[in-house]
C-alpha cells in the first residue's frame, strides 16, 4: 500500500482527503487503483497527471516501481516551452 | 539497464564535457548556407496562402470558394470541410489551424489556397466570400470572468468549476498545504497586491514555413521549421485520417522556437492543400501572421498575500492566478500556480488558478510556461515585504529558501537541489555591492523550473573510416548537437570532432518528444551516453574476437579495446579507427543504439540581480547591469548554457519592460510587427554576466539539469523590483513601458 497526495482542487474527487491509500506497485497500479477507488476522479486522470515518486517526476512510465513507502504526489501534467 | 550511474559526491573528472570547442552549426548559420523552412523548393511546386478572420468573434454562417477555384492559377481551396477526418484528440487544434464554426480571434484561418504563384494565391483569397455574423467580443482576462461576458464556447467548463462562474472558465485548480489563515494571523505583517501581465510572443526570427507533398496513394512528406517533427508527423496524421508511419517529416534548422513551435498551424493546411491539388504546396508566415495566428503566451491577472515577520520569516502564502490562454481551453495557469511559491520553504501555503479563454490567438508554451508570470508576482512581494522591514532582500530569501527535504509548494519533497547556491553566490558577487548611480536600483529575484524527460531515440553508428555519426531526433535550438557530439566523445575517448550529430527525419529513429521542456541535453545526453556505451561493448567484443580472448577481458580506455588487466594477455591497444577498419571482417557495421522514456529529470533553480536606471521625465527604463545565477547540474558546453542563460534574461528583459499585445476596442492586433511590437535590439542590452553552478543532477549519468526555461523566470520580477526601486514607486503591471513607469512616479 502507498499513500498518494492529491492536490487540493482534487480532493473533492477523493471525498475531501488530501491524502489517500492506494494498493500499488508500480505507476499503472497506482492510477488504477485510484480510477477504481474514487471514480470521481477519472476525468482528470484521463485528460493527464504527472507523478512525483520520491522527488523525481514521471509522465507516463507505467511500470516505474513505487516503493511502501515512497512519498507519491499526485501533479497536473507538465509541460514545457 | 540501470540508468542512474551517476554517483552523488563522484568528482568525475571530464576530457570533453566542460570544454568550449566551436560550435558545429556556426558557419552555416552566418554564411547563409543553413536551410531554414522556407529554404526548400520542389518541382511543381505551389504557393500556400491564408484567408484570415478580421473579426475578432463571428459566427461562420458560409464560405463561398467558387470564384477563388475558378481562377486560373488555382488548383486548390480548403475549408473546415477538409477536414473531417480529424479525431477527438485534436479537436482544438484542428479547429485552431481551420476555424469550422466560428471565428474566434482576429487572424483565425478560414480557408486556404494553393496557387502557382503567391500573386495569384493572394488574388483568390479576395475571392473567397465568408458571410460572418459578428458577435460580441472579449479579449481581457478578468473581463472574460464576469457575468455576463460574451461566452466563446458554451459547455466548456469541467468538473472544477463552481456554479455561477463564467462559461469562459475551462477549469480551476488548487495547490498548497497547511493552514493560511493561521499563518497569517501569527504574521507581523500581512501585503497583499495585485498584478497584470499582458501576453507576449516568443519573438522567434524565423516564421512558420513548410513544403508539403502528399501524393494520391496517401504517401506524404513534409519539411518543417518545428521543434518537434514526430509531433507534427503525429498530430498532422491525427487531423488528416493517415496513418503516421506514411508521412515523413524532416525538421529544417530553427530560427528560434521558444516554445511556440511545439504545436501546428500551418502544416495540416499545407498538406490538405497537397493532397488535394496533387502537387507539393509551399507556405511561409508573414510576421503579421506570426504574432496575429500563432501562440502568444498568456496575459494574467494576480494577487497575492504573504505574511512575513519582522525577522524575514514567511509565515504564509497564497496566490490566485488568473491566466487567459486564447480562445481554447490550456493556458499555462496550473504550472504558474505550482511554481509561483516553489523557491520557498513553506509551512502554510496556497495557490489558486482559474484558465479563461478570449478572443484572442490559442496560446503556446513560451519557455517555462506560466512560471516568469507568477514569479513576477510573488518575487515582488517579498521584495517588498523585504525592504519595509528593512531586510536585505537575498537574506530573506535565503532564510526562507527551498532545500534538500523541503515539502515543496505543489507537493513533492525535494532532492538535493541548487537554489541556496544561487542566492549565496548572488550574496558573493561584486555585482551586489557595487555602488549604484541617481535614479538607478537594483533587485533580486529567485525562480523555478521543473524540466523533464521524455520519448528518446539516439543510433550512434562508426563509419569505416572510424569516425561516429550521431543520429537522434530533436531540433537543434539550444546548441544540442553540439552538446551531443561531446558526450559522445566523452564517452568513446576520441577528440569531439570525430563525431557529427545530425536531426534524423520522422523515418529513420522511432518516437521522439519534442525539444522543450528543458529536455534534450539531459533526455538525449542519456541516450547518447547509453548508445555510445553500447558501441563500446561491441568494440570491446571486435578487439576480443581479434585477439581470442574472451570479451570479458576487455576494457574501453582512452579511445581505445585494451587487455582488463595482465592476465587476459599482452595485446597492444586497437584505437577506434583500427577496430573500425575491420569491422566487416569481425561481423559488420558497429553501432550502439538506446531508446527510453526518459523521466527523472532534475528541477532548477536560478537567482538573477539586475540594476535599472528609470528616466525620471520620460519614463524610459535602461538595464544597465545584468547577472544570473542558475545551477546546471553539469554544464556540458559551458558557452552554450551562458547563452541559454542571456537569451532568458534577454527575453524577460523585453517583456518586463516593452513587449505586449495591444488590442483595439475591435479586438483586433494594433501591432502586428516588430516595428510595434517592441522585443529588445543588442543596443538595447548590457553584457549579461553569467554564474553557473553546478548541483549534479543524480538521475543523470553526468548529472546535468535542464537550463533552456529556468532562465526566464526570474526576469520579470528582478526587473520590477529593479525599476521600483529606481523610480520610488512599486510597478505592478508589465510591460513597464516608458509611459507607464511616468505615470506611476507622478501618481507617486
Amino acid at each position: 500500500m502507498v499513500m498518494v497526495k492529491i492536490w487540493g482542487s482534487l480532493t473533492s474527487a477523493t471525498d475531501g482527503q488530501a491524502e489517500v491509500e492506494i494498493e500499488a506497485r508500480t505507476l499503472k497500479e497506482l492510477l488504477d487503483g485510484l480510477s477504481e477507488k474514487y471514480p470521481a476522479i477519472r476525468p482528470q486522470l484521463e485528460r493527464g497527471v504527472s507523478v512525483s515518486i520520491d522527488g523525481r517526476i514521471y509522465n507516463d512510465s507505467w511500470f516505474q516501481p513505487i516503493n511502501p513507502d515512497s512519498e507519491v504526489v499526485l501533479l497536473r501534467r507538465i509541460v514545457g516551452g | 539497464m540501470p540508468l542512474d550511474d551517476h554517483k552523488a559526491g563522484d568528482a568525475r573528472q571530464f576530457k570533453v564535457v566542460g570544454t568550449r570547442p566551436l560550435r558545429p552549426d556556426g558557419i552555416d548559420k552566418v554564411t547563409g548556407r543553413a536551410r531554414f523552412g522556407a529554404d526548400m523548393n520542389a518541382p511543381g511546386m505551389l504557393i500556400g496562402r491564408i484567408l484570415r478572420s478580421p473579426h475578432a468573434h463571428a459566427r461562420i454562417r458560409g464560405i463561398d470558394t467558387t470564384k477563388a477555384e475558378a481562377l486560373p492559377g488555382v488548383k486548390a481551396v480548403v475549408t473546415r470541410a477538409d477536414f473531417d477526418a480529424a479525431d477527438d484528440s485534436v479537436a482544438d487544434i484542428v479547429d485552431n489551424c481551420m476555424a469550422g464554426e466560428k471565428a474566434l480571434y482576429d487572424g483565425h484561418a478560414v480557408a486556404a489556397v494553393a496557387a502557382t504563384s503567391a500573386a495569384v494565391a493572394r488574388k483568390a483569397l479576395k475571392l473567397i466570400a465568408v458571410d460572418y455574423e459578428i458577435l460580441p467580443h472579449v479579449t481581457d482576462v478578468d473581463e472574460a470572468m464576469k457575468p455576463g461576458a460574451p461566452i466563446l464556447h458554451e459547455g466548456l467548463s469541467n468538473e472544477t468549476v463552481p456554479d455561477g462562474v463564467s462559461q469562459n472558465v475551462s477549469h480551476r485548480v488548487e495547490f498548497g498545504h497547511g493552514d493560511v489563515d493561521a499563518g497569517f494571523a501569527k504574521a507581523d505583517r500581512v501585503l497583499e497586491r495585485s498584478f497584470k501581465t499582458a501576453a507576449t510572443h516568443q519573438g522567434y526570427i524565423e516564421p512558420h514555413a513548410c513544403l508539403a507533398t502528399m501524393g494520391a496513394d496517401g504517401i506524404a512528406d513534409l519539411w518543417v521549421c518545428t521543434q518537434g517533427h514526430y509531433m507534427v508527423r503525429n498530430t498532422c496524421a491525427a487531423i488528416l485520417g493517415i496513418d503516421q508511419g506514411k508521412l515523413r517529416v524532416t525538421a529544417s534548422e530553427i530560427g528560434g522556437g521558444f516554445g511556440g513551435k511545439t504545436t501546428v498551424f500551418l502544416e495540416p493546411v499545407a498538406l490538405a492543400l497537397s493532397r488535394k491539388a496533387n502537387r507539393p504546396v509551399k507556405m511561409v508566415m508573414t510576421r503579421e501572421e506570426v504574432l496575429r495566428a500563432t501562440g502568444p503566451t498568456a496575459s494574467t491577472s494576480i494577487d497575492v498575500k504573504i505574511g512575513m515577520n519582522k525577522d524575514g520569516k514567511i509565515t504564509a502564502a497564497s496566490a490566485e492566478l488568473r491566466y487567459q490562454g486564447g480562445a481554447y481551453q490550456g493556458s499555462p495557469v496550473d504550472m504558474g500556480a505550482m511554481t509561483a511559491f516553489a523557491p520557498y520553504d513553506l509551512e502554510n501555503v496556497k495557490t489558486v488558478g482559474w484558465d479563461v479563454v478570449t478572443n484572442r490567438p490559442k496560446q503556446a508554451a513560451y519557455r517555462a510556461p506560466g512560471a516568469p508570470m507568477a514569479a513576477f508576482a510573488v518575487e515582488s512581494v517579498v521584495d517588498e515585504l523585504a525592504k519595509g522591514f528593512g531586510l536585505d532582500p537575498l537574506d530573506v530569501r535565503l532564510k526562507n529558501a527551498a532545500r534538500e527535504g523541503t515539502k515543496s509548494s505543489y507537493g513533492p519533497t525535494f532532492p538535493a537541489i541548487g537554489l541556496e547556491a544561487t542566492l549565496k553566490a548572488a550574496k558573493e558577487h561584486p555585482h551586489w555591492t557595487a555602488p549604484l548611480g541617481p535614479n538607478q536600483g537594483r533587485g533580486v529575484a529567485c525562480g523555478f523550473w521543473f524540466n523533464f524527460g521524455g520519448d528518446t531515440c539516439v543510433s550512434l553508428n562508426i563509419t569505416p573510416d572510424g569516425t561516429v555519426t550521431l543520429t537522434e531526433g530533436n531540433p537543434d535550438i539550444g546548441g544540442s548537437r553540439a552538446s551531443m557530439s561531446m558526450m559522445a566523445a566523452e564517452e568513446l575517448g576520441i577528440p569531439y570532432d570525430q563525431v557529427r550529430t545530425v536531426i534524423a527525419d520522422t523515418g529513420s529513429l522511432g518516437q521522439n518528444e519534442v525539444t522543450d521542456g528543458s529536455r534534450v541535453t539531459f533526455a538525449v545526453g542519456l541516450a547518447t551516453i547509453k548508445a555510445a556505451r553500447n558501441a563500446k561493448k561491441v568494440l570491446c567484443e571486435r578487439a576480443a574476437m581479434v585477439w581470442g580472448i574472451d570479451p570479458e577481458a576487455v576494457v574501453w580506455e582512452d579511445g581505445c579495446a585494451r587487455p582488463a588487466g595482465e592476465n587476459a594477455g599482452k595485446f597492444p591497444p586497437m584505437s577506434l579507427k583500427e577496430v573500425a577498419a575491420i569491422a566487416a571482417n569481425t561481423g559488420g557495421p558497429i553501432a550502439g543504439h538506446f531508446e527510453v522514456n526518459a523521466e527523472g529529470a532534475g528541477v532548477s533553480f536560478a537567482t538573477h540581480m539586475v540594476d535599472t536606471e528609470v528616466d525620471p521625465e520620460t519614463g524610459a527604463v535602461k538595464v544597465v547591469r545584468y547577472t544570473v545565477f542558475q545551477d546546471a547540474g553539469k554544464a556540458v558546453h559551458p558557452a552554450y548554457v551562458e547563452g541559454q542563460f542571456q537569451g532568458g534574461a534577454a527575453q524577460g528583459i523585453g517583456w518586463a519592460l516593452n513587449e505586449e499585445y495591444i488590442y483595439g476596442k475591435d479586438g483586433r492586433l494594433q501591432n502586428p510587427g516588430f516595428l510595434d511590437y517592441r522585443i529588445p535590439v543588442a543596443s538595447d542590452l548590457p553584457m549579461i554576466d553569467t554564474v553557473i553552478l553546478e548541483i549534479p543532477n543524480p538521475g543523470h549519468p553526468y548529472g546535468v539539469r535542464g537550463v533552456g526555461e529556468t532562465s526566464i523566470v526570474p526576469p520579470l520580477a528582478a526587473i520590477a523590483n529593479s525599476v521600483s526601486a529606481a523610480a520610488g514607486v512599486r510597478m505592478t503591471d508589465l510591460p513597464m513601458s516608458p509611459p507607464k513607469v511616468l505615470a506611476a512616479i507622478q501618481k507617486g
